[in-house]
């Protein structure tokens, strides 16, 4: 054959197939666009709920008296565990004669641990067991014992083993670590690990996976590290499914695991530096980390990033101009309104102060509180100043404290959250709402001031478990494959030898024995990304429906593109290139115009709604999980009940938060409307139920399947 | 004569739009860049049919003096613009891709076995690297013969395409 007429064959064969990759690769980049924008707004979210319990605070002395119900049990003051030895004494009495039942098939555990039950629990857990309460508090005290005495950062040496291996974000996935053990070995003076944090939330098997770690901790406290994360924080576990984990697991201790938890989190270390040369954390740092500084931090005060020090509200003016580069602190956002901020770059393309306009004309509620304080972006509020009552200690409110701890807090926070970015600088982390986006600059600044010459981070997803940046001396590393879904990202782990030279691992979990093409996996991906993104377009119905009428001033039904565009974009504040979704959200007419109205279509409730107003009913909607983390925090004995009278006062300080003008009445009917059998409780899991949505596809794939 | 104009101006605002919406895909940082590596799919995935070698000259026209691995927004829409307003690297019809198969099925069998077109493919032309070629054959092997039906597999892929 004339092989002139073959290349041409195939250059025209390879321009094809190349263009069809690219356009693939498109989609799955803006996936993972959705997926990342959709977990930093759960993010936000989660820091505009604790300025929900805080305007609770805030309001307690006025409404106390009149509500003593609710507000005892806001406030109940649990005892610092940490501090109080009498506490711990009768903690540990109380595991102590916590009893086995001889029908219980799972592993036992005997102290001090041997390799006997390490791979008693690896086995039991493979086998979908559970362990013990009784043997999970004592692990946990034990742990807590042998944490307590250790530094903030541990300096290790790879000169015993060879190599020394560092696993990322695990994210209760059981099955990355079990795969990594399969593949690197299980820890050992031999085989030496650190765990970089992120352990919990998310993944089903958190607790599983916390205890595993502890356990080898325990076996090897020379060999095994593990370094705290922004998920080893018990109010992040409320949002991303820890805590309801432990509470289903462990139906009668789960509260004193739960507790215990608490304050282990709080000691787990911040850093480890390998060979003085390697430095190993979550998130990364700030122009104002420092080691030196770090290591004299008490560590365990910082109980949960999202709650800053106690401060009295007179000494927070001060704090605003001599504190700009604060992480963590945009709890108040100058968004005040019904949405936060998820905008990466709002900063830059467009005034934060302007924007709080464009929702002005809508009918949804505002987050914005009575109490508000004037919005700035450096100001760390006092709401920050969570407080859990059934986790948390009320004892930490009462002193003022002085700026140390606040300066404490932020080196920990920075450390925990920050994400590295390519241009010179720091500032604040705006998307997650937390710590600092840092520049080579500042990694270049702090490894040489500490004669370091890597770091090595977490807490980023990346589509290849690692990712290097800052001209290589910054390594991200993630554990958790098929994070935002099947086939999304794979997992990845890093040995590091005498030479320091790093050497990556990458696997993926896979339950599907066929390989999938990139265009199924593509696919696959995508569609669970645009649900996500269907469900937030139905949660802002109103707003929207709102604002998209206002450009089809003839009821046509239809607007621009570049109005519904805009209009969304402005309303959802996720950053994402609506123009490009737009033929997979909603219906074109013949003449390219949007047919607004069809984003809602594949979105219904998930059961015939009660009896409420329509717009309380998209506002329980949006804030459905927020509820549900209020309410379960109100359900003391986890009954999964609370009162009419609790239902109904919690509902009322939540509307006020938002600023939303419901009457008594229309919350009466409502509470009277889901108390089925009258007994003057409501079961709120079954109520919130009916608010969850669901995409109509499957509804019918579910009848027909 | 105002409404041409006008229209002209709308539909160069709408190719800018499309320019920018698939580079904010790829510009991770926010700061109007991307990286050079990605320049390739950003141009495909408007449309673009280019080879390796047009390619590259279009990423020495949008390149600084002095290269820095990555691609500013403002080089890029002026050339990316003329190149959609000017339609060049037109698609592929699939008429024309069928015959490009068959020119390599030189028995005219209708099918292709992996060996053959991995040989064409990683040794002729704009070379397919070992990865692509795996992807490529994972969508395209027929799972019982073991050959390519590239009939189908154009089919197929097309239906994809427009998906």
């Amino acid at each position: 054959m004339c092989t002139y007429i073959a290349m041409k064959a195939a250059i025209l064969i390879q321009r094809w197939y190349r263009r069809y990759i690219a356009r693939l690769e498109m989609r799955r980049r803006y996936t993972w666009n959705i997926f990342q924008s959709i977990e930093y707004a759960g993010e936000q979210d989660q820091l505009q709920l604790s300025s929900f319990f805080s305007f609770m605070l805030d309001n307690f002395s006025q409404l106390n008296g009149k509500e003593p119900d609710l507000i005892s049990h806001l406030l109940d003051p649990a005892v610092d565990t940490a501090v109080d030895p009498v506490v711990e004494d009768q903690r540990q009495c109380r595991y102590e004669h916590i009893l086995v039942p001889e029908s219980y098939s799972g592993p036992h555990l005997s102290f001090p641990l041997s390799v006997t039950d390490t791979n008693a629990l690896l086995g039991a857990f493979k086998e979908q067991q559970t362990l013990h309460a009784k043997y999970v508090l004592q692990l946990l005290d034990k742990t807590q014992k042998f944490l307590k005495q250790m530094p903030n950062v541990i300096y290790v040496s790879s000169s015993y083993a060879k190599e020394i291996t560092i696993c990322g974000d695990l994210h209760g996935r059981l099955d990355d670590l079990l795969l990594i053990f399969y593949k690197n070995g299980l820890p050992s003076a031999e085989n030496p690990y650190i765990f970089n944090g992120d352990f919990v939330d998310r993944g089903k098997k958190s607790i599983e996976i916390i205890i595993i770690l502890f356990a080898f901790l325990l076996l090897y406290p020379d060999h095994m590290h593990l370094n705290r994360g922004n998920h080893e924080d018990h109010i992040m576990n409320l949002r991303y499914g820890f805590t309801k984990e432990v509470m289903q697991k462990y139906k009668t201790h789960g509260r004193e695991i739960l507790q215990l938890l608490q304050d282990v989190f709080s000691l787990l270390p911040i850093a480890t530096v390998i060979d003085n040369k390697v430095l190993v954390v979550h998130g990364g740092l700030s122009d104002h980390t420092d080691l030196d500084f770090l290591n004299t931090v008490k560590r365990h005060k910082v109980k949960s990033a999202l709650r800053l020090p106690k401060c009295s509200v007179d000494r927070k003016d001060v704090r605003t101009s001599s504190t700009r580069q604060r992480g963590g602190a945009r709890l108040h956002s100058p968004h005040s309104t019904g949405h936060v901020p998820h905008r990466r770059k709002g900063h830059h393309t467009r005034p934060s102060s302007s924007s709080s306009s464009s929702s002005s004309s809508s009918s949804t509620p505002s987050v914005c509180s009575p109490h508000h304080r004037p919005p700035s972006p450096g100001t760390p509020c006092p709401t920050s100043m969570l407080q859990v009552p059934f986790l948390d200690s009320i004892v930490s409110l009462a002193p003022p404290q002085p700026p140390r701890d606040e300066l404490e807090w932020k080196q920990v926070v920075d450390v925990l959250w920050s994400d590295p970015k390519t241009q010179n600088g720091c500032s604040p982390n705006s998307f997650r709402g937390g710590g600092c986006y840092f520049g080579p600059d500042v990694t270049e600044q702090l490894l040489r001031k500490h004669g370091l010459c890597l770091l090595i981070r977490s807490h980023e997803c990346k589509q290849d478990g690692y990712e290097l940046c800052h001209n290589g001396q910054v390594i991200t590393i993630f554990s958790a494959s098929n994070y935002y879904e099947e086939g999304s990202n794979r997992g990845a782990y890093v040995k590091l030898g005498p030479e320091l030279v790093p050497h990556f691992f990458q696997y993926q979990v896979s339950r599907c024995t066929r390989k999938l093409t990139l265009q199924q996996r593509v696919s696959v991906a995508e569609s669970s990304a645009l649900k996500a993104l269907q469900e937030k377009l139905f949660a802002h119905r109103s707003e929207l429906m709102t604002a998209f009428q206002q450009h089809d001033v003839n009821n046509t039904g239809k607007i621009s593109t570049a109005e519904w565009t805009q209009v969304v974009d402005s309303v959802l504040r996720l950053d994402l290139p609506w123009r490009t979704l737009r033929p997979r959200l909603v219906q074109l007419a013949p003449d390219g115009d949007v047919e607004y109205e069809s984003c809602f279509d594949s979105i219904s409730l998930g059961q015939p709604i009660p009896k409420v107003a329509p717009n309380l009913a998209e506002t329980l909607c949006r804030y459905r999980t927020d509820l549900e983390i209020i309410f379960n925090i109100i359900d003391k004995d986890h009954s999964g009940q609370i009162s009419i009278e609790e239902f109904r006062q919690t509902w009322k300080l939540f509307s006020s938060h938002l600023n939303m003008d419901v009457d008594d009445k229309a919350i009466d009917d409502m509470a009277r409307s889901i108390d089925f059998n009258k007994d003057g409780s409501i079961d709120f899991n079954e109520f919130l139920e009916a608010f969850r949505v669901v995409h109509k596809l499957d509804i019918k794939e579910q009848q027909h399947g | 004569m105002a409404d041409d104009k006008e229209a002209a101006e709308a539909f160069v605002s709408e190719v800018h739009k499309r320019i920018s919406n698939a580079f904010d895909v790829f510009d991770h940082e926010f700061n109007h860049t991307v990286d050079v590596r990605e320049i390739g799919t950003i141009i495909r995935s408007l449309g673009c049919f280019p080879t390796e070698a047009e390619l590259h000259d279009i990423i020495a026209e949008v390149e600084e003096e002095e290269p820095t691995g990555y691609i500013r927004f403002e080089k890029f829409l002026p050339t990316m613009t003329k190149v959609l307003m000017e339609h060049k690297f037109r698609p592929i019809p699939d008429d024309l891709l069928l015959q490009a198969f068959e020119v390599l099925d030189q028995q005219k069998r209708g099918y292709l076995e992996p060996e053959e077109l991995s040989k064409y493919l990683m040794q002729e032309g704009e070379t397919f690297t070992q990865e692509e070629m795996e992807e490529m054959l994972s969508a395209a092997l027929d799972p019982d013969k073991n050959v390519i039906f590239y009939k189908d597999f154009v089919g197929m892929m097309t239906i994809d395409d427009t998906q």
